[in-house]
């Protein structure tokens, strides 16, 4: 994408009436409007799975708005560990637990106001904000020629090294991530071990809830899901 | 909270160059529609989306304000602590989105069900 | 290309801009399709030859060359189905999302010297990124399908691309390592020359994370012995049972586009891309830079090299699929965390241990071209406001036999 960020707006001729486009600008449109119609499309979806396949879009999106920024790192983490890692995660849990009667769970129409009040006040604040300052409107101009950033001072910084400019008024270069690199990835470890446990299959003396619930449904009226399963093995699942 | 100043406002951002405060835009309605969909959601899986979505909002809010290319005449930019930032946000809400699944998981083994209104017993 | 358009034609920039995309995309298309075409044929001849059979006969001739053509005409004749109580949006888009996925990642995939669609600095993470996002076409063909063999299917092939994710991560980190650069060109572009300075042959320990790589790529696609995901003898076809006519073959041109794009990253990593066993254009006193017809020239001989590489690791996974048998998913997840991850972890860790022990090489003291420049050191390390030497506030150090990556 950095190699259309070089033609902001060049007029070869006032007859051509695509000329002014900027390929950066009609980019990041694209990608910020996928971006948000999917983020509003979560919210308004019914089906659990089709909020999950929203948001799987809304941040793809979102991984190109950061390639757009010149973030070239930070985007291919977010495809890599947010929507091939996590999102790949929270979806077999919608997966375990989208049984039919549950898919669909609605708010009251009481809740649903209250809750677009509140949107909408955040909103209008949120926006205020990021109109306000004259600086962040413009971008500069010299800057849209300038080489792609490599990932190399990202790299030094996580392990203490800032490669890029030094602190002012020091001799020495500031101090890089690496011990908050070094303390997230104790982190996961805990949390992922965490985690393991309290998803553990545990022995149970009574039965879990959920099988309880499963047994007394009829066969018959299961669930509408599996039907053509029904279907192959004759019967009982 | 007046309305006129947002029309133009509108207006004035499409036929700019992308700037930061188009960055920020996106990032207001990202955060938007995570918290509400935190607030509107009775499945738990749907709460945990929305909060995947105020992270992903924070972050493009981070990745604009890091970016030079982005950023008016003479303004410094956050350079790479956005950046870093960024990454540390991404790398703890997937750790963080892995106990949510397990404690959702759990609750619905115990109550048949992810609906969070029935969470209404504090009990083991 | 697009500045070819622009100065020789008079293009307006946008219009020349377009079409270069547009043209680099249907290219990649057509890699894409048009090799699944050739591997769809070259796989049952295969097939058939190593079960003592002939394959296809009959159609184009004695080899049997168009059956692939008669299938694609076939598959789009038929009757669009879609399963009672299959979500219809999820059931219809699934195909195109595992296809997208495909198709992304050969935007950073180098075919020659400057043959690459967008040369990403990120280059490696984004192609093993976007390869793991065919998952989520699988989750979504396997659940709209409405259908318990499908879930059962797409919950397997979904948990085994991405616990396969992570030794495959290790394993691409080496050459990263060695090359100084997560760029595809840059590593391929450091193997340049004769066939000893790939990164096949460059440490032992490299040469055995190649083989980990292999096997963690057969398993992230899908493919013998580790498709029980689409076993046919076991869930009908597992999560595209429900799926026909041209949504089937949209799956199977992913399957097959990121069968050839694991390949060719293989080639790029570790059998030094685009450059020969033998360096024909050095030898000839040519370069690959050069804008004039020569350089063109040099360049597609590399990118038929790639091809050709590419190639030969498709047929090798398909030889593979038809020789050894089906591993159980409890086999499959057992290779991964019992066996190839941490055998790429040891390797990783003595890769890094030999680069550190001996950067020039095992061929240390001999003559440059059989040796490699001693303490490769990466970009930004010495220049810059932060960088060493500024710090060291000395003259410049010895930097004579220094290699420098340019950014």
């Amino acid at each position: 994408m950095t190699a259309f960020s070089g033609l902001s707006g060049q007029l070869s001729s006032p007859l051509v009436p695509l000329a002014a486009v900027d390929w950066h600008a009609a980019f990041f449109m694209l990608f910020a409007a996928l971006a948000c119609a999917c983020a509003v499309a979560v919210v308004l979806a019914d089906s659990v799975v089709r909020m999950a396949f929203y948001l799987v879009l809304s941040l793809g999106a979102t991984a190109g708005l950061f390639f757009l920024a010149g973030a070239e790192f930070v985007g291919a983490m977010q495809l890599m560990i947010y929507v091939g890692g996590t999102l790949v995660l929270l979806v077999f849990g919608v997966m375990l637990t989208a049984q039919a009667p549950f898919v669909a769970i609605k708010p009251s129409t009481g809740d649903k106001l209250l809750a677009g009040m509140v949107g909408a006040a955040l909103l209008a604040v949120l926006l205020q904000a990021a109109f306000r300052v004259e600086e962040w409107r413009r971008p500069a101009v010299a800057a849209a020629t300038a080489p792609a950033p490599t990932a190399t001072p990202l790299g030094m910084a996580l392990l203490g090294m800032r490669v890029d400019d030094p602190a002012p008024g020091s001799t020495g270069v500031r101090s890089g991530y690496l011990l908050p690199f070094e303390i997230v990835s104790v982190h996961l470890l805990v949390v992922l071990v965490g985690a393991a446990y309290l998803a553990r299959a545990k022995r149970r003396r009574t039965p879990r809830a959920i099988d309880v619930a499963a047994s007394a449904v009829p066969t018959v009226e299961r669930s509408a899901r599996p039907s053509s399963s029904a279907l192959i093995s004759g019967g009982r699942p | 909270m007046n309305q006129a100043f947002f029309l133009p406002c509108a207006a004035g951002l499409l036929s700019a160059p992308v700037g930061v405060a188009h960055y920020l835009v996106v990032g207001a309605i990202l955060f938007t529609a995570g918290v509400v969909c935190m607030v509107l959601k009775r499945n738990a899986l749907g709460v945990l989306m929305g909060i995947e979505l105020v992270l992903n909002g924070a972050n493009v809010n981070f990745v604009a304000f890091s970016s030079p290319e982005l950023r008016g005449p003479g303004a410094a930019s956050l350079g790479l602590d956005g950046q870093a930032i960024a990454l540390f946000v991404i790398l703890l809400a997937a750790a963080e989105a892995a106990v949510a699944l397990a404690i959702t998981l759990n609750f619905y083994n115990n109550h048949a069900t992810v609906d969070v209104d029935r969470a209404e017993e504090l009990k083991g | 290309m697009a500045d070819f358009l622009i100065n020789s034609l008079g293009l307006p920039d946008w219009l020349a801009w377009t079409v270069t995309a547009v043209v680099a995309a249907v290219l990649i298309l057509n890699v894409i399709a048009g090799g699944a075409l050739v591997f769809i044929w070259a796989e049952r001849k295969i097939a058939a030859r190593i079960q003592d059979r002939l394959g296809p006969t009959r159609t184009g001739g004695r080899f049997g060359w168009l059956q692939s053509l008669a299938d694609g005409i076939k598959l789009l004749a038929k009757e669009d189905l879609m399963p009672e109580g299959a979500d219809g949006m999820l059931f219809r888009i699934a195909p195109y999302v595992s296809f997208c996925a495909s198709f992304c990642a050969f935007i950073a995939l180098p075919f020659a010297f400057d043959f690459v669609g967008q040369r990403l600095n990120v280059g490696v993470f984004f192609v093993v990124a976007v390869l793991g996002l065919e998952v989520f076409g699988v989750i979504l063909a396997g659940y709209a399908s409405a259908s318990k063999w499908s879930l059962f299917g797409a919950m397997r092939e979904a948990a085994q691309v991405v616990s396969y994710e992570v030794p495959l991560g290790m394993c691409v980190v080496v050459p990263v390592m060695l090359a100084g650069s997560m760029d595809l060109v840059t590593i391929a572009e450091k193997q340049s020359g004769w066939f000893t300075s790939w990164y096949l042959f460059h440490d032992p320990f490299t040469f055995v994370i190649f083989w980990v790589y292999v096997t963690c790529a057969v398993a992230s696609v899908n493919r013998a012995p580790f498709d029980l995901a689409e076993a046919e003898s076991e869930l009908v076809a597992g999560f595209h049972t429900e799926y026909s006519g041209l949504r089937w073959s949209f799956f199977f041109m992913a399957e097959y586009g990121s069968m050839f794009l694991v390949s060719a990253l293989a080639a790029v990593l570790f059998l030094g891309g685009w450059n020969g066993p033998v360096p024909v254009a050095r030898l000839l006193g040519l370069s690959e830079g050069t804008g004039d017809t020569a350089g063109y020239l040099v360049r597609l001989l590399g990118c038929g090299n790639l091809l050709l590489k590419a190639t030969l690791g498709v047929l090798v996974m398909m030889w593979v699929r038809w020789t050894l048998p089906r591993l159980r998913i409890d086999q499959v997840m057992t290779t991964c965390l019992k066996y190839c991850t941490p055998i790429a972890a040891a390797m990783f860790a003595g890769a890094m241990l030999w680069q550190l022990a001996l950067p020039g090489g095992l061929l240390r003291g001999l003559p440059s071209w059989l040796s490699r420049p001693a303490g490769e050191i990466r970009e930004g390390w010495l220049e810059g406001p932060g960088g060493l030497r500024t710090r060291a506030s000395t003259g410049a150090g010895d930097s004579s036999n220094v290699a420098r990556v340019a950014p």
